[in-house]
C-alpha cells in the first residue's frame, strides 16, 4: 500500500484540443491553421460578430461521446450549452459556450500505472465547449502594455475532462497525463504534436488543507514539475504556521514556480446561463453504435501484444505507450521474431530516439527489419546493430550502407582467437585474478578482445574462446 | 435587494466604468427590473420540468465540412478599432 505521508490530493482539468475535426465547433472555418498567418481561418461566429449564430460540429458531437465511452463514462440522456462570462481579450464575445451542469459524458475512470501499482481515477466530467483566441504578449508578459490577439484557434472544438482528485503526487499526475493522451490518440481525434493540442490546469491541496488551481500548464513535465513545486511552497506555508488559501496561481513554466492570480474572494463570479443561440441535445442513443466502432485501446493492445507475440508486460506496455509506436512494432513483428522485435524497438530504438528528442517517424519499418535480418543471420553484432540505429538517426542512409562504411561485418572466429591469445598475454593480472576464482575477471578480458576487434567480435563468442583458451 | 456595493461588482464584471451619479440611478433602476421578475415566483410551478430552451426542438447539427462564412485577414481587422501587423491589439490585462 502507498503511504500517503503528506495527504497529498490532485485532481487534473485537461483540454483536449479535437484537431482531427475538419472544421471548428460552431462554425465551418477550417481547422488547419498552424502554418498560416493569424487571423486567417475567422468568420462572424468565432470573431464574435453580432448576429451571427452557432451551429454546432455533429462529429464534435461524435468525437465528445467517443472520448466520454473510452474514458468508461456515461453518456447523458440530455445535454445543453451554457455560456459563461467574463470579459477577457481572447473571447470575442464577452461569453464562452461551454456546458455547465448538463455535460455530454459523466462518471468514469481510466487505470493508471500508480504508486503501488494499478490505480485507479475517476473521471468526473468530460464536457464541450470553445476554445478562446490566442494571446501573444509583446514582450514578458508582466512588462508588456498591449495584446496582441490571434482568432484562428478561437471556436476549436475543446473537450473538457474533469478528473476527480484521486492522485497522490505528481508522478502519478504525470502518469495520468500520459495515459489520457495516449486514449484520445488511439481514438484518432486528436493530434498531439500541434501546438496548443493539450492545456492542463491542476487542483492540489495537501493534509486536509485549501486546494490551489494552476493555470497555464502546457505540458505533462511541467505539470509534473509545477505540482512540486506547489507541494513544497504549500508545505513551507503550513510549517511557518500560516494556512494555505484556496487561491488561483499561474505556473511560470521558464522559472519552475507557480504564482498567485487571485484569490477566492476577487474570484470570477461568471453568471453561467443557457446558451439561446443553441438547442438542447438528446444524443444518449447514438452511445451503443459509437461504441461498437471504438478502435482497440491501449491497455487491450497491451494484452494483445503479450498474448499474441509473447513479449513481457514491460515491453507491451512500452510499446503501447505511443500509438504510432505500437503500429511500427507490429509491423515489425509482422516479418520479424517478435521477441527480438520487442527487444529492439523498444530498449534500444525507444532510447536512442528519446535521447535525440525524436518521434518513431524518424525511422523507417524497413530499415529495423534488415537490422534484425543481419543479427538474426549473425552477419553483424548486437554492438555492432547500435552502431547503425545510431547512424541512421545522426547521419541517415541505409543499414547496408553503414555496415559498408563502417567495416561492421562480424569478423572471423581465427581473427576473435588471435585476439584473445594476445589479450591472454597482455593481461597477466586479470589471468591471475581469473585462475584464482574472480570470475569478473573475464569481463576485463573479453573487454580487451573486443577493443582489439574494434567491437566487431561477437562478445558471446569472444568469452566462450577465452573461457577454451583459459582453461 | 440589489445595493449600491451589488452594481459596483457588476459593473466591475462587465468591465463598465460607472460614475457616481450613474450608481445613483442605475442602482433603483435594477431593483425596479428584479421585482418585475419576482412577480414570477407568484407562479405555482409544482410537478413541472425547467425550461432550457424557448423551443421545443432537440438535435440541430451542421456536417464538419468548411463553410461558406469565413472572411479574409483584411476583412477580419476592417472594423478592429486598433490592431497590430496581423494581429487585433488589445490593452494588457491581467
Ligand atoms: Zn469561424
Amino acid at each position: 500500500m502507498y503511504e500517503n505521508r503528506d495527504g497529498i490530493m490532485i485532481g487534473l482539468e485537461v483540454h483536449v484540443q479535437l484537431n482531427r475535426l475538419k472544421t471548428k465547433v460552431f462554425c465551418g472555418c477550417t481547422t488547419d491553421y498552424h502554418n498560416d498567418p493569424p487571423n486567417s481561418h475567422v468568420c462572424p461566429v468565432c470573431l464574435g460578430l453580432p448576429g451571427a449564430l452557432p451551429v454546432i460540429n455533429k462529429k464534435a458531437v461524435e468525437a465528445a461521446i467517443k472520448v466520454g465511452l473510452a474514458l468508461n463514462c456515461r453518456v447523458e440522456e440530455h445535454t445543453q450549452f451554457y455560456r459563461k462570462n467574463y470579459y477577457y481579450p481572447d473571447l470575442p464575445k464577452g461569453f464562452q459556450i461551454t456546458q455547465y451542469d448538463f455535460p455530454i459524458s459523466s462518471g468514469g475512470y481510466i487505470i493508471i500505472e500508480g504508486e503501488d501499482g494499478e490505480h485507479r481515477v475517476g473521471i468526473t466530467r468530460a464536457h464541450m465547449e470553445e476554445d478562446p483566441g490566442r494571446l501573444v504578449h509583446e514582450g514578458t508578459i508582466d512588462k508588456s502594455k498591449y495584446t496582441l490577439i490571434d482568432y484562428n484557434r478561437s471556436g476549436m472544438a475543446l473537450l473538457e475532462i474533469v478528473s476527480d482528485p484521486d492522485m497522490r503526487s505528481p508522478k502519478e499526475a504525470r502518469r495520468y497525463l500520459d495515459k489520457l493522451r495516449n486514449i484520445v490518440e488511439y481514438l484518432d481525434i486528436f493530434d498531439g504534436d500541434l501546438e496548443g493540442a493539450l492545456r492542463v490546469d491542476a487542483n492540489i491541496s495537501i493534509m486536509g488543507g485549501q486546494r490551489a488551481e494552476i493555470k497555464n500548464i502546457s505540458s505533462h513535465k511541467g505539470a509534473e514539475k509545477a505540482l512540486l513545486f506547489e507541494i513544497v511552497r504549500q508545505k513551507n506555508v503550513i510549517r511557518r504556521g500560516g494556512i494555505v488559501v484556496q487561491e488561483t496561481r499561474h505556473f511560470d513554466e521558464a522559472r519552475e514556480i507557480t504564482l498567485s492570480m487571485r484569490s477566492k474572494e476577487e474570484a470570477h463570479d461568471y453568471r453561467y446561463f443557457p446558451e439561446p443561440d443553441l438547442v438542447p441535445l438528446k444524443i444518449s442513443g447514438w452511445a451503443p453504435a459509437i461504441k461498437a466502432t471504438l478502435p482497440e485501446l491501449p491497455d487491450a493492445r497491451r494484452m494483445r501484444f503479450v498474448e499474441e507475440y509473447g513479449i513481457t508486460d514491460d515491453h507491451a506496455r512500452a510499446l503501447t505507450s505511443e500509438l504510432k509506436l505500437a503500429i511500427f512494432y507490429e509491423d515489425v513483428a509482422e516479418k520479424a521474431d517478435p521477441r527480438t522485435a520487442a527487444v529492439w524497438v523498444c530498449d534500444v530504438l525507444k532510447g536512442e530516439l528519446n535521447y535525440r528528442d525524436m518521434t518513431i517517424e524518424a525511422f523507417k519499418k524497413e530499415h529495423m527489419l534488415s537490422i534484425i535480418e543481419l543479427l538474426v543471420s549473425k552477419k553483424i553484432t548486437e554492438d555492432g546493430a547500435v552502431e547503425i540505429i545510431r547512424a541512421l538517426l545522426d547521419k541517415g542512409g541505409s543499414p547496408e550502407e553503414i555496415v559498408k562504411e563502417k567495416s561492421l561485418l562480424k569478423v572471423e572466429g581465427d581473427i576473435v582467437s588471435i585476439a584473445a591469445a594476445e589479450a591472454i598475454k597482455e593481461n597477466p593480472g586479470a589471468v591471475a585474478d581469473y585462475n584464482s576464482g574472480k570470475e569478473k575477471a573475464l569481463n576485463s578480458l573479453v573487454g580487451a578482445v573486443m577493443k582489439k576487434t574494434k567491437g566487431r567480435a561477437d562478445a558471446r563468442t569472444a568469452r566462450e574462446i577465452l573461457l577454451g583458451k583459459l582453461r | 435587494m440589489i445595493t449600491k456595493k451589488d452594481l459596483e461588482h457588476i459593473g466591475w464584471l462587465a468591465r463598465l466604468e460607472l460614475s457616481d451619479d450613474e450608481k445613483e440611478k442605475y442602482t433603483p433602476k435594477l431593483n425596479s427590473v428584479l421585482d418585475y421578475f419576482n412577480e414570477l415566483d407568484e407562479v405555482d410551478t409544482e410537478g413541472v420540468e425547467p425550461t432550457y430552451h424557448v423551443l421545443q426542438l432537440y438535435n440541430v447539427f451542421r456536417d464538419d465540412e468548411p463553410g461558406i462564412g469565413s472572411i479574409t485577414q483584411e476583412e477580419a481587422l476592417s472594423n478592429a478599432p486598433k490592431k497590430q501587423d496581423e494581429f487585433f491589439k488589445a490593452p494588457r490585462m491581467m
